[in-house]
Parts: structure tokens; sequence; C-alpha cells
């Protein structure tokens, strides 16, 4: 299927949760949903027997300055095509629901995702820090992070 | 100066007879049997790799993988030391038994290499949790480089005194006004 007939499909399905379909030629088409219906949207993709999206490639958040977003790449091994789905988060309280229980391997993603920016996985089974030391302070990949002079007694900047 | 090295024809004084120190004797076997913790840390760990494998054959210099800090000589920290690991290195570095000698490889774990800036969790070099005896630049330095390095280590180990060291130390320490042998490796800095 092709990114017009999934967004068609996912309005058919979740209503008017599926805000837009947004395709240039420069970045890969995606669909952007609400944070509320973001399980159920990706459990009918996952589930239709024309879309099967049955692998989450990727799941990242990014800082866009006066908002967080949650980018999730999803693959169908069996009619080998792919689509991107996005969700827009208030920068000032970031929550969204966890897919953890769609693709099990959302799971370090979403870790991920806390980890570099601070965003909140509501359900998640095991919501801790995955790379950075658990007692570190702040997320790092947000843009207004300052990075911190001291870590236990070590000098961090050069 | 190696033991063999002092006399400028050991063989032909007598055939047989190497006339020495007792300290040239243990440095020069010190100096090419140094066993190194096996350990690696990022893409000069591969560097590394490399150079324990048939073609530059590291064990030329007496080298052997210990599994153990307990029974290495020296560690060499080949790749970017994060914070996160920087404590790891640091208790390997405490487990070691004395003599040991670090070998910092790669300007990662020199100066931090191209983390310098904006490298919000990685060490600035790894001087500044323990002390580095042989500093080998390059990212990642080639096997011909590291070989300098061994080589300016065991320079090191065969000038070494060996005997009396404690004396030696508390004479330096009470010169210095060290009281109780407390050494606070280079940029460890006490924080509230
Ligand atoms: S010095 Fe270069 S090769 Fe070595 S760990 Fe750093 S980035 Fe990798």
């Amino acid at each position: 299927m092709n990114p017009k007939d999934i967004f068609e499909l996912l309005k058919k399905e979740i209503g008017d949760q599926a805000l837009e379909l947004v395709e240039k030629e420069y970045h890969d088409p995606f669909i952007v949903v609400r944070a509320n219906s973001i399980v159920e949207t990706c459990l009918v993709l996952r589930d239709d027997p024309n879309t099967l999206f049955d692998y989450l490639v990727n799941l990242s958040g990014v800082d866009d300055k006066d908002k967080f977003v949650v980018v999730y790449h999803l693959y169908s091994l069996k009619h080998r095509h792919r689509i991107v789905l996005k969700v827009y988060l208030d920068r000032e309280n970031p929550h969204i629901p966890t897919v953890e229980r769609v693709w099990r391997s959302a799971n370090w993603h979403e870790r991920e995702a806390y980890d570099m920016f601070g965003i909140v996985f509501d359900g998640h089974s095991d919501l801790r820090r995955i790379l950075c030391p658990y007692d570190w302070e702040g997320h790092p990949l947000r843009k207004d992070y300052k990075t911190p002079d001291y870590y236990k007694g070590i000098k961090v900047p050069l | 100066m190696g033991l063999l090295n002092r006399l400028d024809n050991p063989y032909n004084i007598s055939p047989g007879i190497v006339l020495g120190t007792m300290e040239d004797l243990l440095n020069w076997g010190r100096a090419r049997s140094d066993w190194y913790l096996q350990f690696g840390l990022a893409c000069c760990a591969i560097e590394f790799m490399a150079l324990n494998a048939s073609h530059y054959d590291l064990m030329r210099f007496g080298c052997i993988p210990r599994t153990s800090p307990r029974q290495a000589d020296f560690i060499i920290i080949s790749g970017t030391v994060t914070l996160k690991m920087a404590e790891r290195i640091k208790r390997l570095y405490e487990q070691m038994a004395e003599p040991k000698y670090v070998l910092a490889m790669g300007s990662c774990s020199i100066c931090g290499g191209p983390y310098w800036k904006e490298g919000y969790h990685v060490l600035k070099g790894v001087d500044r949790i323990i002390p580095v005896d042989v500093y080998v630049p390059g990212c990642p330095p080639r096997p011909e480089a590291f070989f300098d390095g061994m080589i300016k280590l065991q320079e090191k180990i065969n000038k070494q005194k060996i005997f009396e060291k404690r004396a030696r130390v508390a004479q330096e320490d009470a010169k210095n006004g060290n009281i109780g042998n407390i050494h606070l490796p280079h940029g460890w800095e006490e924080v509230k």
C-alpha cells in the first residue's frame, strides 16, 4: 500500500485522530496522529491484513524547539512497505502511552527516548535510563541542556 | 637501559656470564613480560585487536592478555572513556597490583578526541582519573605508533628503581608535605 491508502485506512478506522499526511520529496511520507490514540493506531496498522506492519524499525524522540516529536518507523516484512508515524507532544509535560504491548522491541527504544529527552511513556513496564548512568541529571539531547561542570567529582568540560 | 645493553659487548668478556645489579636483572624481566589487562573501549580497541593478531604480533613484547586486573602489569585505555565507564576504569586500576602502568591509546583517552567539545558524557582525558605513563596519539594510532609506545614503556620500566620503594615514597612525601600517603590523581577535586 502507498502512504495515501494507509492514511485512508487510518481515517476509516480511527477517524479524525489521524491528523494529516505529509508527503514531500525530500523526506519519507509521514502521518501525524494524536498522542492518546497512538496505541490504537499501531494496533490497526499491525493487525490489518492490508498493512501488517509487524516490525518497529525505530522509535526516536526529536526536540523541535517548541514541541517534542516521537517518530515511529514501521516496516512490513510481508508487504515490504514502510510508513512513518509522528506524534507531537507538549514541551512542558511530554506524556504518551507506550506501544510496548504492540511491539516488544519498543521497550528499549522508549527507554532511550526517555533518557535523552525526558519523554514519559505511560504504562511502560520499566522506564529507566538506558544509556546515561542512573543518577544522571537532565536529559542531554534537549536543546536547552547544559553540560554539567562536575560528575561525581570529575571535571567534565575541557 | 637493559641488562644486556649496559655492557658494551657482554659475550666477549666471558661467554655465558653477564654482570649487572639485581635491579637490572629484575627490570629486564619485568620490561619483557608485560601482561596487560584484556580490555577495550571503542574503535581504538578494534585497532588493538589487529595489533594482537599475527601480522603485528604484540606478543613479541612478552605481552599476554590477562582477564583479571589482579594479574595485569599494565592497562591500555583503548578508546573513548565515558563518564559512566570512568568509574569502572578507576576501579579496575585500583584492583591492579603494584607496580602498574597505564598506556593511553588514541586521542579520545588523551583529551576526549572528536568529543572534546560537544561530548557531554565523555571524560576529556583519562589522566583526569588515573595517572598515565605513556600517551600514544592517533585516531586510531597505527600499530607502529603503538609499538613506539611499548618501547617507551619498556624504557621507563628499565629505568625504575624497585628496592626500598616505600622508604623513598615516604621520604618524598615528607619533603612535599603529603601526610598519610594519600594521592589524589590529577583532576580529582572535592565537590560538594
Ligand atoms: S581516538 Fe579515534 S579511533 Fe580511537 S576511540 Fe577515539 S574516535 Fe575511536
